[in-house]
Order: structure tokens, then C-alpha cells, then sequence
């Protein structure tokens, strides 16, 4: 058995070699252990993190974090809870930006397409820096998104911005004061609200339970002992 | 051993796995195997809770001691209410936001408190999908009974077939909000095959499930206008004195002061319990999962079912150690990903029930056919590039985005190599036992989502989780809120905490330990 243990090791660098790195954090000096989380980084150097820290998993977008490797002049863009730390790199977290969120009424919209120009006059402003795709941790083309929303794609926007977690990382950086991922979410809710199919398969199953189509089988299940449950349930494949 | 080595029987045993067929376990065999490896069965792990309402009834001993846990409140706190409304939502999670909306809806005066933001949860995080019966193959009550046979025959029948019912109008709810379901050609919703299911009846935004219906739920709240405490944490509920609940108390988390928000209604939409790290078990959880509602509505005089049981999700990263927890999607197995131990066989159905998966897993590694990690970590394989072998180069990057980018981030290619995996500390089987409006034994006291219990039986099936929040969300929405309309205000006391801390002394247990915990202590102070 203890054979088959060694044998089956995955050797790992930071196990075997445990190594400690010097990363800057909001600009003051801490060793932490190479190759932990830009968070646990965090944790590491004794910071409690309530601000700036969710689901751990990267999706929740509430960890964004601009870093800066070693000898590098570049200011990139992370999820905290996502980034491995390397020697000699600088970080910071970025507290929520007041970005404004338009309110609407997603079922009385009349013309959506028309109503993005009034709900977020400045979607139309872009000047093409592409900042704010260069600011994307999930490497969505942020810039062309928001250039299809004006041109009424919203099909193609919704596809594009499925892998936004709204870190909110593209709105500091918009010289026209865009906030590309609320443009990307009004758009995706009124592709999926407005102008996607209705399926017809839904409608007719929530009609099929109006009308009491499972009225006998449920009379039927609900009757059974544990025992005739647990040999319908057996059955199922 | 250099990882591509071991990972050459993965590769070289591939295309042998792919010509087998593994049947499912019998009845019986399941048993065997759950009650052999099933962290649920590990003795030494739970004790009898001391006092209380569940009095004698055995959990983990980590969850015990919080629910004996003593007040943060200090008990001479002022409680002059500094909010008030009808329904006081306690959690931003799927449940809290659906909760929130349909309350509004019938309006109410509603005010949603959660101790991060608006958004935080499990439910973002949901890769797998949802379980809803809209087939023609399929209906309701095929999937009441494989919820039933997941839930090994312990699911309250009540609360499930509410829940299978509600399903369809609860997918054209989330449609007509903007939801992005996957879809068919024909413009049907697209529908996937998740683990211990006998019908394909997952929905789901490619491996955006949760993600996509958290994003939505919450920009409908901002949308209603709905009263958001951001970064408070619910520390207390408030009663009249009668064993009715009138509100709560908060803690305002920049400045540590407590307030008091008087609610005619109160729905405890808190989640889990993950990062308790039971059993010491890595978990896949969010931040804030420490199981504070079943704290609170325990002091207040609410039974908890089912909360001997856990469910380990069979497919936690166990490498690198960066991913140490995380979750690979079920979606892997369901699209036809095998497991394979280090001699490159399979050693189960991979699309059996979680808690029978995660138990061979277990299985495999507590008997020598595991693979280590030299930071003390074991696992088995998950074969990802067969999905690649299967369906054509570009599937995984097409149907599961979010977990290529999840590894690629640390230079692993998973249409390439075959990935780590062992059981991850997932779900709260259990809870606040709830009736099918989702109150608890205590009036005016709802739960919903993750926080309540016996809907799931002792294992919750792929998929239900999802749904599960929505339509108890709703439901306990609805009722909180003609409840509160046709209510008024009680008194504000905490007598039942008081009663609680004389029950505590009678019994020895110390005062020592607070709850709820609210966060787990990660940052190293020395």
C-alpha cells in the first residue's frame, strides 16, 4: 500500500521547495508563501477582508484587484480570490465605483432597443480606447460589446457578456463614462425578455398542471407506503 | 511523480473506459457503501446537542456547539427600532432576492439585509443547473420520485411536490425577467441529464446557471427599489415575548454597532454552512456560509430537521493547491466525463447519486487507488479531454468556459489533461423545518433556500438547489407579505434569548462560543 502511495505523488514545487515571496499590498511590503491567492495573500498578512471579498470561486465579482508584476510597468486587472502571487508583485483591491445604474421596467419596455439611448445616453460615446476590454479579468471584448449593444445586436451581447461576473473593472477606466457591463446586463435582460421565443413546451406543461393532468398519478403516489414508494423509486433508471 | 506521468493511464486507458457500461449500485449496495465511506456515518465527527429543540439529536460537533452558542447581543441593548417594514429579508442570495421581489410585489414594505452584498451566495456559483420537469418525456411527479430515491426516501412529500409543480411557472417567471436559458433549435428550453435522474430536466446558461439568475435577480431588485442594508449582519431575532417574531437584531459591520429593524415578518434566506469546514472537509462554498439563520431561529424556538446530513459534492479541486475546494461541475460527468483511480480504471457510475459518487470516490483512495498531492491531499482523476475525444475538439471550451478559465489561470489545459478531484464540503442537506408556505414552528418566522430542511430527504439531488430557492423564496414571500398586511407590529423583546442563556448555564455549556459565527477566521493574527 505504501507503495502505491509514493507511487502515486504528484510532485509540487511549492511542497517541495516551499518558498516565500515579497508582494507589495496597497503599497506596504509582506513575505507570503509563492503561488496562494492574491486573498489568502491578504489573510496571510493578517487583514480581515469583508469589503472586496464573496463567493471565493470567481464568479461573484466582488474581489476585483488591480496588480502589477516585478519590473513591469503594466497595471493588470484580477480576481483576488482567482490570482497566484508571484515575487515582486504589487496589488491593491478596488472598492466599488459609483458607476450610475439605470431602473427600468423590464416588462413595459415599448422599444428597447431604441429606449438603451434614453436609459444610458452615453452607451452611443465610445471612443474606442478599448480600456475597458484591456480591464476585463474574464477577457470578454468589452469594447466590442458595447459598440454591438448600439448597433441593437443585443443576441451577440448577451452571448458575449454570459462570462461577466459585473466586477465592475471596465467602468473607471471609460473616458466617456460608460458603464459597459450595465449596458451588456440591460441588454442580455431584454434579449432573454423581449426577444427570445417563448417556448412552447413550458406553456404547455404549467397549462398540462392547471388543468389537473396529474391530478390521478399524484392521488395515485401520494397514497403509497414507503415500501411501494421505494419500489416505483427502485425502477427508475 | 511528475503529473504527466500519472496522468499517462488516463490517457492510455481511454479509449478501453469508453466501450464499458457501469451499472448503477442496487438498493442494497448503495447502503453498504454510504454507511462504509459516507462522512455522515463517521461517528467520532457528531454528538448529541445538549439543549434546545433538537435536544439529544446528534449533528457535527462543530454545527452543535453553535447552535448552543451563546448571544452577541448584549442583553440590555436598547431596542427602539431604528427601520421597520412588513418583511425583513435576511440574505442576498437567490432565495433572499426572490424572496425580496415577490414580497414587493404584493406591497409590502420590504428591506433586504445581508452581511456582504447584494449578490453574495451560493447561488452565484451554481454551475450545474436547474431541475425542472418540461418535457414531454417527463412531468412533475417522475421528478418528485427521483428527488425521493436522491433523497433516500427521507423528503417531505409536501414540500417536494410543491416544489416539482411550481417549477414550469417558475422558469417563465425567470424568462419573462430576462433569464437566458439554454435553448433548442425549436426555441424549446434545452434540457441536460444531471446525476441520479431518470430524465434529462437540467436548464441551464451554459455553466452560468447561477451566475446568470443571480445577475438578473439582483438588477430586478435595484430595479423595485427595494431597501437594501448592505454589509449588516443579522446577530439576533426579536420576539413579543409570546414566541411570535417581530424582527431583528443587526450588526452594522463598518462601525460594530447593533441596530434593530421591527418587522412584521422575517424570512431567514441565510444559506449554508460550508465554511464551518466540517470533518475538516475543504468546502466549495461562499464566504459567508456559516449557517447563521439556523443559529438564530434555533435560540428562538425553532425545530431543525435533518442536520446530521451533508452533502459532499464528488468533484472538489484537490490540485493545484490554489483550487483547493473549488468546484468542478457535475456537467463534466453528466456529459459523459469518467472518473478513473491510478490504475486507469473507472470504479462507479459516474452519474449516480452525489453521496453514493463521493463515497466510492473515498472508497478508492482510503483503499490505495487514490493519487497524492505532497501537500497531503488525495483524489482520483477526472477524465475531461475524453469529452474532446467524444464530442470533437472546442467542447469543453464551448459548454464549460468557466471551468477552462478556472484552470487555465494556473497553466493547466483540461481538454488536454485530466484534472484532481475529491469530495467537497457542499450543502446543508437540512434545516429550519418549514411547512409548504416555508414558516418554521415559529410564527411569523420563514426560511427559505438552503437554510431550511426536509425538502431534500438526506441528499439533495443535482439540480434541485436552484429551484428549491425560487420557489420557496416565492412562497414564503407571498405569505410574509399578506401575512404582514393583515398583521401589525409586535413588541420587541429577546426574552427567548434570555430563557436561552439560563438553559445554557442548566446544562454546563459554556458562553464562550458566539454565534452566528458570521465569518470564518481566515486572516492569521500571531
Amino acid at each position: 500500500m505504501a507503495d502505491i502511495d509514493t507511487q502515486n505523488m504528484i510532485d509540487q514545487e511549492e511542497v517541495l521547495r516551499p518558498k516565500m515571496v515579497t508582494v507589495e499590498i496597497a503599497g506596504k511590503k509582506y513575505d507570503v508563501p509563492e503561488g496562494i491567492t492574491v486573498i489568502k495573500a491578504l489573510w496571510y498578512a493578517g487583514q480581515e477582508v469583508i469589503r472586496g471579498i464573496g463567493c471565493l470561486g470567481g464568479f461573484c465579482g466582488a474581489c476585483a484587484t488591480y496588480y502589477r508584476t516585478k519590473d513591469d510597468a503594466k497595471v493588470r486587472t484580477c480576481l483576488a480570490c482567482q490570482m497566484a502571487v508571484q515575487d515582486g508583485m504589487s496589488f491593491s483591491m478596488v472598492p466599488p465605483f459609483p458607476a450610475r445604474k439605470a431602473i427600468y421596467n423590464i416588462a413595459e419596455l415599448k422599444d428597447p432597443k431604441q429606449d438603451l439611448f434614453a436609459l444610458y445616453p452615453e452607451a452611443p460615446l465610445c471612443r474606442n480606447c478599448n480600456a475597458c476590454t484591456e480591464a476585463c479579468p474574464q477577457t470578454i471584448d468589452v469594447r466590442e460589446g458595447v459598440w454591438r449593444a448600439v448597433f441593437g445586436d443585443f443576441k451577440a451581447v448577451s452571448e458575449m457578456f454570459m462570462d461577466c461576473v459585473m466586477c465592475g473593472l471596465c467602468v473607471p477606466v471609460c473616458i466617456a463614462d460608460i458603464a459597459p457591463n450595465l449596458v451588456a446586463l440591460y441588454a442580455s435582460r431584454v434579449q432573454g425578455a423581449h426577444f427570445t421565443e417563448k417556448p412552447e413546451r413550458l406553456e404547455h406543461r404549467i397549462k398540462e398542471i392547471a388543468d389537473g393532468k396529474y391530478r390521478d398519478e399524484w392521488a395515485r403516489v401520494m397514497k403509497m407506503n414507503e415500501q411501494e414508494l421505494a419500489k416505483v423509486c427502485a425502477e427508475l433508471k | 511523480m511528475d503529473i504527466h506521468k500519472l496522468q499517462e493511464i488516463v490517457h492510455k486507458t481511454r479509449d478501453a473506459r469508453r466501450k464499458q457500461t457501469l451499472p448503477k449500485y442496487a438498493p442494497a449496495e448503495r447502503d453498504t457503501l454510504i454507511k462504509k465511506y459516507h462522512p455522515d456515518f463517521r461517528e467520532s465527527a457528531y454528538r448529541p446537542i445538549a439543549f434546545g429543540p433538537n435536544a439529544g439529536e446528534k449533528t457535527v460537533r462543530e454545527l452543535a456547539a453553535l447552535l448552543e452558542g451563546n448571544s452577541v447581543v448584549p442583553m440590555d441593548l436598547d431596542l427602539t427600532p431604528q427601520h421597520a417594514c412588513d418583511v425583513l429579508v435576511v440574505g442576498g442570495g437567490g432565495a433572499g432576492c426572490a424572496a425580496a421581489l415577490h414580497a414587493q410585489a404584493q406591497g409590502a414594505k420590504v428591506i433586504l439585509a445581508t452581511k456582504l452584498r447584494l449578490g453574495d451566495s451560493n447561488t452565484v456559483m451554481a454551475q450545474g443547473g436547474m431541475q425542472i420537469a418540461v418535457t414531454n418525456e417527463d412531468s412533475p411527479v417522475t421528478h418528485f420520485l427521483d428527488t425521493l430515491k436522491g433523497g433516500h426516501m427521507k423528503n417531505d412529500h409536501d414540500l417536494l411536490k410543491v416544489m416539482v409543480e411550481e417549477g414550469p411557472s417558475i422558469a417563465k417567471w425567470l424568462l419573462s425577467l430576462g433569464v437566458l436559458f439554454d435553448r433548442d433549435a425549436d426555441g424549446n428550453l434545452h434540457v441536460k441529464k444531471g446525476g441520479g435522474s431518470s430524465k434529462p430536466r437540467l436548464l441551464t446558461a451554459s455553466d452560468y446557471t447561477g451566475l446568470e439568475i443571480m445577475r438578473v435577480l439582483k438588477d430586478e431588485v435595484l430595479n423595485q427599489k427595494i431597501q437594501l442594508l448592505e454589509f449588516s449582519a443579522a446577530v439576533e431575532l426579536l420576539s413579543d415575548g409570546k414566541g411570535t417574531c417581530t424582527g431583528a437584531v443587526l450588526r452594522d459591520l463598518d462601525n460594530q454597532r447593533f441596530f434593530v429593524v421591527a418587522a412584521k415578518t422575517v424570512i431567514l434566506a441565510t444559506g449554508g454552512i460550508g465554511r464551518l469546514h466540517i470533518q475538516g472537509f475543504p468546502t466549495s462554498n461562499h464566504f459567508g456560509a456559516t449557517g447563521d439563520g439556523l443559529a438564530m431561529s434555533y435560540r428562538m424556538g425553532a425545530k431543525l430537521m435533518h442536520i446530521d446530513t451533508f452533502q459532499y459534492h464528488p468533484s472538489g479541486a484537490v490540485y493545484p493547491e490554489q483550487l483547493i475546494g473549488a468546484l468542478v461541475t457535475e456537467g463534466i460527468r453528466s456529459e459523459g466525463g469518467h472518473l478513473v483511480n491510478a490504475r486507469g480504471e473507472r470504479f462507479v457510475n459516474e452519474l449516480d447519486t452525489r453521496d453514493v459518487v463521493s463515497s466510492s470516490i473515498i472508497r478508492e483512495c482510503e483503499e490505495g487507488r487514490g493519487i497524492r498531492t505532497m501537500s497531503g491531499r488525495i483524489g482520483v482523476w477526472l477524465d475531461t479531454p475524453l469529452l474532446e475525444a467524444e464530442q470533437g475538439e472546442g467542447t469543453l471550451n464551448k459548454h464549460f468556459p468557466a471551468m477552462v478559465r478556472q484552470y487555465e489561470r494556473f497553466g493547466i489545459n483540461i481538454a488536454k489533461d485530466p484534472v484532481l478531484i475529491y469530495p467537497t464540503l457542499h450543502y446543508q442537506n437540512g434545516g429550519v423545518k418549514i411547512d409548504v408556505n416555508g414558516e418554521s414552528d415559529v410564527k411569523n418566522l420563514f426560511v427559505a433556500g438552503e437554510a431550511s430542511g426536509g425538502l431534500h430527504g438526506r441528499n439533495r439531488l443535482m439540480g434541485n438547489s436552484l429551484l428549491d430557492l425560487m420557489v420557496y423564496g416565492k412562497r414564503s414571500g407571498l405569505t410574509a407579505a399578506a401575512r404582514a398586511q393583515s398583521g401589525s407590529q409586535g413588541k420587541l423583546t429577546m426574552e427567548h434569548v434570555m430563557k436561552f442563556k439560563d438553559e445554557a448555564k442548566k446544562h454546563h455549556v459554556s458562553a464562550d462560543v458566539i454565534s452566528p459565527m458570521l465569518f470564518p477566521a481566515y486572516a492569521k493574527k500571531e
